[in-house]
């Protein structure tokens, strides 16, 4: 059973569930191979039909434990799950050490689980310029539920809240410090907000501390909002909190689905997936047909980057 | 720029101890590859699963305890169930000579024994990654 790269081949697999097939897809999509994009094209009438939730958080927090749980709570229900786990890459090397399917062995040889590590290439942030590609295979795939899993805490300029449509934010009572010092980015990030390792001292006020930054976020005269995002403590390696997590992302997801929050949150990210092909597409091939010639005209003032960008844009 | 190639590095076998394979994760990541790291007493058929799932185009398998004849060509036996019949396989760990033959022979490429230095794995991964993509 070869996997070929023929879209057609490869289209038909994905779509019957072959996680082979579906492997080499996101490949295809993710080294934005010209043979991924047929494929991105027919995947992407998949877009938005299944539940992608985003767990994100400072590195440790415990998100890929969580993650690994939350599997096991979807398998319970026999709902296929997907899983995007996002790495930084090394900026000198180019090289990324991606570590988070370590914490997820135990539905390694699961049929009905399917797990892929990302690196960021490049981008600045948890996120890869790609990942949309590679949620639409796994919505292409079939899965009931994806999982990203991202470090972040919100304060990048595209995050984590643009690509899914349900964010986790993890934190631990070990990181208390941090959670006073939440920025108001961080606090609009999460629509559940977790405080993992509820095994550790410190669990009470990590929580108390995080419902009191996130009332100070609506203050008085505000209107009530329609999803007041709720706290939950876990301890993700002994399961504790796991299924109150899981009841809360379903509520979650309802709430998005019966006020109009959902559609907008769709194309919040439809118009990030755009942001993104552009970037790709136009900026990085204007910049890469600049010359050093072009530069040594600018020392030289023969030329200036208006001009020059307008040249480089119209051709 | 071209596009990083993906190592798994894998330990299969009951010996819990994983420096060894976590400085070779290291020394491959500041070389530039894309390196996922699966930890300690993974069967064959997890490693499988791991490398056609994540689509890599290497395997690296270190192992200390001598069980190397029976789980490395069991590895490769399931790599090639799960379509993986062109990935790269290679194993570290103390092997003797006359078992490195053998292995060879079961679809390992190469096998680098303790002390090899990390250039060594680098410049060879670095050799034939491109020739097999
Ligand atoms: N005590 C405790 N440790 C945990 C818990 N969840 C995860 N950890 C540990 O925290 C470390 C980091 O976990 P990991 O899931 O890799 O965190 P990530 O970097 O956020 O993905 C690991 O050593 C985990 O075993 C928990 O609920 N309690
Ligand atoms: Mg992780």
């Amino acid at each position: 059973m070869r996997v070929s790269n023929d879209p057609k081949d490869l289209i038909k697999r994905v779509r019957r569930g072959d996680h082979a097939a579906a492997s080499r897809a996101l490949s295809l999509v993710v080294d934005e191979n010209a043979a991924g994009e047929p494929l991105a094209r027919d995947f992407f009438k998949s877009a938005g039909t299944v539940q992608k939730v985003g767990v994100c958080g400072p590195p440790g927090a415990g998100k890929s434990t969580l993650t690994g749980r939350l599997i096991g709570h979807y398998r319970s229900l026999k709902r296929k799950v997907g899983v995007l786990a996002v790495d930084p890459s090394s900026s000198i090397s180019g090289g990324a050490f991606l570590g988070d399917r370590l914490r997820i062995m135990e539905h390694a040889t699961d049929p009905g689980v399917f797990i892929r590590s990302l690196a960021s290439r490049g981008m600045i942030g948890g996120l890869t310029h790609t990942i949309f590609g590679a949620i639409h295979v796994l919505e292409a795939l079939g899965c009931d539920k994806i999982i990203v899993e991202t470090v972040g805490t919100g304060q990048d300029e595209v995050d984590i809240a643009s690509v899914v449509d349900t964010v986790l934010y993890v934190t631990t009572p070990a990181m208390g410090d941090e959670i006073q010092a939440m920025k108001a980015g961080a606090m609009e990030v999460g629509d559940v907000f977790v405080v993992n390792k509820a095994d550790l001292a410190g669990k009470d006020k990590a929580v108390g501390d995080l419902k009191g930054a996130l009332a100070l976020g609506h203050g008085a005269g505000q209107a009530v909002k329609a999803w007041e995002s709720p706290v939950v403590a876990t301890a993700a390696l002994s399961g504790e909190g796991v299924a109150q997590l899981a009841k809360l992302v379903d509520e979650h997801w309802t709430h998005l689905k019966k006020s109009g929050e959902g559609r907008k949150r769709l194309k919040r990210q439809h118009a990030t997936e755009l942001q993104f092909w552009v970037h790709r597409h136009v900026v990085k091939n204007a910049l890469g047909r600049v010359t050093d010639k072009d530069l040594d005209d600018m020392v030289t003032r023969k030329t200036d980057p208006a001009t020059l960008g307008r040249k480089l844009l119209q051709s | 720029m071209d596009k990083p190639f993906r190592i798994l590095i894998a330990k299969p076998g009951l010996d819990g101890h994983d420096r060894g394979a976590k400085v070779i994760v290291r020394a491959l990541r500041d070389a530039g590859f894309e390196v996922i790291y699966t930890g300690i007493r993974q069967t064959p058929e997890m490693i499988a699963t791991a490398a056609m799932q994540e689509d890599v185009d290497a395997v690296g398998l270190s192992l200390l305890s001598g069980a190397h004849l029976t789980l490395f060509p069991e590895i490769c036996r399931h790599l090639k169930k799960k379509g993986l019949k062109t990935v790269l396989v290679f194993g570290g760990g103390i092997i003797p000579d006359e078992d490195a033959a053998a292995l060879r022979k079961a679809g390992i490429d190469r096998v680098f024994g303790p002390g090899t230095p990390l250039q060594t794995i680098v410049d060879y991964l670095k050799e034939k990654l491109p020739v097999a993509r």
